[in-house]
C-alpha cells in the first residue's frame, strides 16, 4: 500500500508537470500580450511593464521560472490587478468553488444512489419510470439552461428562494440543485442497472436465504457491490462538475474560482492563467487518486499494491 | 383382440379415468400414507409435509406452470434426492419450501408446506425470516458465486447467526471457528479474515455449507451442491453431507440430475417430470426396479462401467412447454409405451410398495390387460 502511494505520487507530479507544461505552451501560442487592450499603452512603460513581469526574457527563461513559481506555489502578482497575488485569489475564490462542488457532488450521490436503488427494487414499476423519465431529462437538459429556468421560476416568479449571490444556505440550494441534476441523473441510471445485475446474483438469493433483513440485504451486500461502476465515474464526474461551476457561477453570480479563470485567460493574465490551472489539475488528479483508493477499500479483489516480483 | 373389444376396454378406462378424476385431487398420493423405515431413517418425526404444491411463474409470455402439484414427506435425518431434468421444477420446488420464488412474477398457487406443522406458504415474509436460515438452510449450486466477494468470510459466516440469535460478537466468532473445522477447513482464525476470492471452487462450497449449518437448522435444501464442482472435489463434499448428517440428524433435500450423487447419499428418491413427481421410492426400489419409463429412461442414459462397448441409450425428444402443459402424461410424447388414454388423462399414483409409489397408466391393470391383447 504503501509503495503503491509513492508511486501513486511520483505519477501525479508527473501528470501536474505536463498539464502546466502544455498550458504554458498553449498560453504563449494565443496572440496577444495583457497589455493589449483598446487604449494603446505608451511604449516605454509597456517595456517596464513587460520587464518587471519578466516578459522580455525568452521563452525557456520564462519557463524555467514559471516552473520554480510552482514548485514554490508563489505565482506572483495578478497582471490585470497588481495590487493582489494569485495566492491571494485562489484563497478567496477556491473555498467557495468547493464549497460548492462538494455540495453538488454530495446532494447528486445521495440523491442519485436513493433513487437508482428505489427503481431497481421496483424494476419496471411506476417509480422506476418515473425515476428514468427523470434520469433521461436530467442528462439530456444542460445545467445553464436548468439555472435559468430555476431562476425564473422559482426567484422571479414565485419568489421562493434568492436569484444570486453566495450568502446563505438559502442562496446554495438553487445552483446546487442546477449542477447537481445532471450527475444525479447519471448516478442515478448506472446504481439501477448495476444494482438490477447485482440483485440477480447468488449471493443475494444467499443473504435472503438466510432470513437477513431487506435493509441489511440491500445495503451490505447489494448496494457495496453495485456501487463500484458509480466509483468508476465519480472521478471524471468531479473534473465535470468543476469546469461547470464556471458557467454556474457566473450565472448565478457566486465569487468563485471560475470568474478568475474564464477572465484570466481573456485578459491572458499570465500569472492568474498559471496559478489557477495548475491548483486545479493538482486537486483533480488529488481527487482521482482518492477515488482509486476509495475502490480498494469498497472491492479487496482490487488490490492496489502488485505483489513483490511482479513490478 | 377384436375392434368390440377394444372400445369396450377403452370405454372402461375412461369411467375408471373420470372416477379417479372426481376422488383424488390432484397431486395427493397413496405413498403418504404408506412408508416403510430404511435403515438410515429411525425416526417418525415429519420434519416437512408437501402437498399439491403448485407454482407458477408469470412471463411476457403467459404462465408458466414450472411445478404442477408435488406432494411428498421428508422424515428426520432422512435424504430425499429430487432429479429431474432442466427445467422440470426441481429448483423451484426447493426455493418455494424456502420461501424464495421471486417476486412478483412467482406465485405460489395451490398447495401447502409444512414445516413441523407450521404452514409456510401463508407465512408473512418477516414470519419467514425466522425459519429463514434458521429453521431451513439452503445451499446453492455455485459457489464461485454464492459468496459475497466484498465481505469477509467471517462475516458472512456470523450475519445469520448475529441476526436471529442473541450472541455476542465473541460468540459468534468462536462459532465460526466451530463451523469451519466441521467442514475441514484449516487455520479457520485466519481463513475468517479472508475474502472469497482467496479460497478455492471447493473450500468455497465448505464454507457456503459452513453457513448453510451455522444456525444448527433441522432442514437443509441442496441445490445441485456438487454440480459446479470437479470430481474428487464431488466425493469430498459428498461425504461431508454425509458425516454431517450421523453428526447432527439433519434432514437433507437433494435437488440434483447426477443419479451418481443421488446414488451416493440419498435415502429416497423423487423423479420429477414436467413440474410433477412421477415416481418416488426408496433409492433400491428406483434402481433396481424402477417402474416408470421415465425413470427407467434416465437410468439408462447414465454411462455404466459393466456395460463396456454398449451404447448409451438418451431419451429421445424434449420435454414438454409448461406454456401449456399436456392434459394427460407429460411424458406421452417421448414415452415407447404411451398409450391413448395416456395422451388425455393424467394417471392416478399408485402404491407399488409400501416406499414406492408411481403415477403410471401402465401400472393400470386394465393397462396391462391390453398390452397383453394386443
Amino acid at each position: 500500500m504503501g509503495k503503491y502511494i509513492v508511486k501513486r505520487f511520483i505519477m501525479m507530479i508527473a501528470t501536474i508537470l505536463i498539464i502546466a507544461s502544455l498550458t504554458f505552451v498553449l498560453m504563449h501560442l494565443i496572440p496577444g500580450s495583457p497589455f493589449d487592450g483598446e487604449r494603446t499603452t505608451n511604449p516605454t512603460i509597456q517595456a517596464n511593464l513587460e520587464k518587471f513581469y519578466k516578459l522580455d526574457q525568452p521563452l525557456h527563461i520564462q519557463y524555467l521560472s514559471y516552473l520554480k513559481s510552482i514548485v514554490t506555489f508563489d505565482f506572483g502578482p495578478s497582471i490585470k490587478k497588481p495590487n493582489e497575488s494569485v495566492n491571494e485569489l485562489l484563497a478567496r475564490g477556491f473555498p467557495i468553488s468547493f464549497e460548492l462542488g462538494m455540495a453538488t457532488i454530495l446532494v447528486a450521490l445521495l440523491s442519485g444512489i436513493i433513487l437508482g436503488t428505489i427503481a431497481s427494487l421496483r424494476h419496471n414499476g411506476l417509480v422506476d419510470y418515473f425515476a428514468m423519465t427523470f434520469a433521461v431529462v436530467g442528462i439530456s437538459v444542460p445545467n445553464f439552461v436548468l439555472a435559468t429556468l430555476l431562476i425564473q421560476q422559482l426567484a422571479v416568479k414565485w419568489d421562493l428562494l434568492p436569484a444570486a449571490t453566495w450568502s446563505s444556505p438559502l442562496h446554495m440550494i438553487l445552483p446546487i440543485i442546477a449542477l447537481a441534476t445532471g450527475p444525479t441523473a447519471i448516478i442515478a441510471r448506472l446504481t439501477r442497472s448495476s444494482m438490477l445485475e447485482v440483485l440477480t446474483q447468488d449471493y443475494i438469493k444467499m443473504a435472503r436465504a438466510k432470513g437477513l433483513s431487506p435493509a441489511r440485504i440491500i445495503v451490505r451486500h447489494a448496494l457495496r457491490n453495485a456501487l463500484m461502476p458509480v466509483v468508476t465515474i465519480l472521478g471524471t464526474m468531479l473534473a465535470g462538475i468543476l469546469t461547470g461551476t464556471f458557467v454556474i457561477e457566473r450565472i448565478f453570480a457566486i465569487p468563485g474560482m471560475g470568474k478568475y479563470f474564464v477572465e484570466s485567460i481573456n485578459n491572458r493574465d499570465y500569472p492568474v492563467i498559471m496559478g489557477t490551472t495548475v491548483f486545479y489539475s493538482a486537486f483533480l488528479v488529488f481527487m482521482l487518486f482518492i477515488v482509486d483508493i476509495a475502490y480498494g477499500l469498497l472491492d479487496p479483489r482490487i488490490k492496489l499494491h502488485r505483489k513483490e516480483g511482479d513490478a | 383382440m377384436n375392434k368390440h373389444q377394444l372400445d369396450h376396454a377403452k370405454e372402461q378406462i375412461k369411467e375408471r379415468m373420470d372416477e379417479v378424476d372426481k376422488s383424488l385431487p390432484v397431486g395427493t398420493s397413496v405413498m403418504q400414507k404408506n412408508r416403510k423405515k430404511t435403515k438410515k431413517v429411525r425416526s417418525d418425526i415429519k420434519v416437512l409435509q408437501v402437498n399439491n404444491l403448485q407454482v407458477s411463474f408469470r412471463t411476457y409470455g403467459g404462465e408458466v406452470e414450472a411445478v404442477r402439484g408435488v406432494s411428498f414427506n421428508l422424515h428426520q435425518g432422512e435424504t430425499l434426492a429430487i432429479v429431474g431434468e432442466s427445467g422440470c421444477g426441481k429448483s423451484v420446488t426447493s426455493n418455494a419450501i424456502m420461501g424464495l420464488i421471486p417476486q412478483p412474477a412467482g406465485i405460489i398457487k395451490n398447495g401447502s408446506v409444512l414445516f413441523k406443522g407450521k404452514e409456510l406458504t401463508s407465512m408473512s415474509k418477516s414470519q419467514l425470516r425466522k425459519i429463514q436460515g434458521v429453521d431451513i438452510s439452503m445451499i446453492f449450486q455455485d459457489p464461485m458465486t454464492a459468496l459475497n466477494p466484498t465481505l469477509t468470510i467471517g462475516e458472512q459466516l456470523t450475519e445469520g447467526l448475529r441476526t436471529h440469535k442473541r450472541v455476542s460478537k465473541q460468540e459468534a466468532k468462536q462459532k465460526a471457528i466451530e463451523m469451519l473445522e466441521l467442514v475441514g477447513i484449516p487455520n479457520p482464525t485466519e481463513r475468517l479474515k479472508q475474502f472469497p476470492h482467496q479460497f478455492s471452487g471447493g473450500m468455497r462450497q465448505r464454507i457456503v455449507i459452513a453457513i448453510a449449518l451455522i444456525c444448527e437448522p433441522e432442514l437443509l435444501i441442496a441445490d445441485e451442491p456438487t454440480t459446479a464442482l470437479d470430481v474428487t472435489i464431488q466425493a469430498q463434499i459428498l461425504e461431508l453431507f454425509e458425516e454431517i448428517q450421523q453428526k447432527t440428524n439433519i434432514s437433507i433435500i437433494l435437488i440434483t440430475h447426477d443419479l451418481g450423487v443421488v446414488a451416493k447419499i440419498a435415502d429416497r428418491i423423487a423423479v420429477m417430470y414436467a413440474g410433477k413427481i412421477v415416481e418416488i421410492g426408496d433409492k433400491r426400489a428406483i434402481f433396481y426396479t424402477p417402474e416408470h419409463p421415465y425413470t427407467k429412461g434416465l437410468l439408462n442414459s447414465v454411462p455404466r462401467l459393466d456395460l463396456v462397448g454398449e451404447e448409451l441409450q438418451p431419451i429421445e425428444g424434449t420435454p414438454p412447454d409448461l406454456f401449456s402443459p399436456p392434459k394427460g402424461c407429460p411424458f406421452t410424447a417421448r414415452c415407447p409405451y404411451a398409450m391413448e388414454v395416456c395422451e388425455h388423462v393424467y394417471p392416478f399414483t399408485k402404491a407399488i410398495s409400501e416406499s414406492h409409489a408411481v403415477d403410471c397408466w401402465l401400472q393400470d391393470e386394465r393397462a396391462k390387460a391390453l398390452q397383453e391383447l394386443s
